[in-house]
């Protein structure tokens, strides 16, 4: 927000809510990076530490909903003032969601590792689109605190690049799968985390729609490129 | 920045091209504005933006003083109301007016609503006690005072006292009533009433209400215009203006940004 309330109050809780979001952002990205870790190195270790820390992201979201509720009922905000804690609202529960993917990822590298399936299974893509999709949360977190809708409109693009690897992904799995039928069940664990980590990249995406949301006051969700980009311009 | 923002109803009162000034002071400077018949527009704009001037001039009180003026057009029903030559008395019946603080007549509660249906309409005491009685129900106020008709109308509640200066209003079926500040003198409970009382009267009037409080424009209005300095700068779907105004400096006013 650009400019100042009448209310300083008000300014200080709708930047302390923000910073918050930041900090559970902050928190989820460290989780899929771990969970990304633990696949690439089978580390059951890190595996439970993913886990651990999800209650961590849990109560975060339940906090931040709370801060909303309180922001909401004694300021009856309006406009863009209303339009970012709707957004925010949203944002917070795509972050929970993305926690949970990473805390999905890290239960299928256990079951991974204790179904004792050869280190030999195709990870490397997953590594890829796994860096891909954090970096694409990272983008929509920083596009979020900048408020930047041309970094929006290119998250959403880069989006279609996720799910383009997962889609080879699932082609390479399938080859596999073939090969050796004794692979197919490590195989569908991976399958399931290579879906958590395009899901992840949904989720960013579904951020950068409700940046659009915040400045441009048009709900561009289920809206072709086109509109989008006349939207932001 | 006074185009006629367009707005798809029919108008009740199209004001064109109006200027208004208290002596030297210019108040309102070339405000287009159309009035939609049968709903609820509201007036809102920092203290001295000239909302309730503009209010006054739609029933002429302002020539109640010398030194102002108003120049332009304003259409009631396509009636130019500034240039008419009809008694400005029957103006006033057709456009009701409730001020800010209540203004009940010293005299009992169904005297107060008895009086100005009297100036106009010659009923005899059995359609009078049903003008009576239906004023009260309309303005919510009948279940409270049936019991005690003959009572002073200053013994009732603020809120109660307004509701009576509206009952009062609408007793000589005006087509538009306009509202000054009607809450602001109330309780929570008191104002809620009279908040659903004005959606209620869109069905038959025509309602501007001037208001400090912005929810209540965002509660019970379907149309807001935002003034500022005399300027009308925004004026649209209250949904519009609550939740994506087009100006900024709408903007800045409704979310607490503005000075």
């Amino acid at each position: 927000m650009p400019e100042k309330h009448l209310s300083t109050q008000f300014d200080s809780e709708l930047s302390a809510v923000s910073t918050r979001v930041m900090e559970l952002g902050g928190l989820v990205e460290s989780q899929i990076r771990n969970a990304i870790y633990a696949l690439s190195q089978f580390s059951a270790e890190v595996a439970n530490q993913v886990t651990e820390a999800e209650a961590r992201v849990n109560a975060m979201e339940v906090e931040i909903d709370r801060e909303l509720s309180s922001i909401i009922s004694r300021r009856q905000p309006t406009a863009r003032d209303l339009r970012l804690l709707i957004a925010i609202s949203k944002t917070t529960a795509n972050l929970e969601r993305v926690g949970d993917e990473a805390e999905k990822i890290a239960r299928m590298v256990r079951r991974i590792i204790n179904s004792g399936a050869p280190r030999s299974l195709p990870s490397l893509e997953l590594r890829v689109a796994s860096d891909l999709a954090s970096g694409l949360l990272r983008k929509a977190l920083d596009a979020f605190a900048r408020l930047d809708t041309a970094a929006a409109v290119a998250i959403l693009k880069e989006d279609d690049l996720i799910d383009k690897e997962f889609d080879g992904f699932v082609r390479k799995l399938v080859t596999y799968m073939m090969e050796d039928p004794r692979m197919i069940s490590p195989s569908l664990d991976l399958l399931f985390l290579a879906k958590a980590i395009e899901r992840i990249g949904d989720h960013s995406k579904n951020i950068a729609e409700f940046i659009i949301y915040v400045v441009k006051g048009e709900d561009v969700r289920h809206t072709p490129m086109e509109q989008i980009e006349s939207v932001v311009k | 920045m006074n185009t006629a923002m367009a707005i798809k109803e029919h108008s009740k009162i199209s004001v064109k091209d109006l200027n208004f000034y208290y002596g030297k002071f210019h108040a309102l400077k070339g405000i287009n504005l159309e009035i939609p018949e049968k709903k609820v527009t509201a007036f809102i704009g920092p203290s001295g933006c000239g909302k309730s001037t503009l209010l006054r001039i739609f029933n002429r009180m302002f020539e109640l003083y010398p030194e102002q003026r108003a120049e332009g057009e304003i259409l009631l029903d396509g009636e130019d109301l500034l240039t008419s030559k009809k008694d400005v008395a029957l103006l006033r019946a057709k456009v009701g007016m409730v001020f800010q603080k209540p203004t009940p007549f010293p005299m009992s509660i169904f005297d107060n609503i008895a009086f100005g249906v009297k100036l106009f309409e010659n009923l005899n005491a059995t359609d009078m006690e049903e003008r009576v009685e239906w004023a009260l129900r309309k303005a919510a106020l009948w279940s409270e005072v049936k019991d005690k008709l003959n009572q002073s109308g200053s013994g009732l509640s603020g809120g109660q006292q307004q509701r009576l200066c509206i009952a009062r209003g609408i007793a000589i079926k005006p087509e538009v009533l306009l509202l000054d500040e009607p809450c602001s003198a109330l309780d929570p409970i008191s104002t809620a009433k009279i908040e659903e009382l004005i959606t209620e009267l869109k069905n038959d009037y025509t309602v501007v209400i001037v208001t400090h409080n912005m929810q209540q424009a965002a509660r019970c209005s379907d149309y807001t215009a935002y003034m500022y300095l005399g300027d009308l700068m925004e004026f649209g779907s209250t949904e519009q203006m609550f939740f994506k105004p087009s100006r900024k400096e709408t903007e800045d006013y409704i979310t607490g940004r503005f000075g």
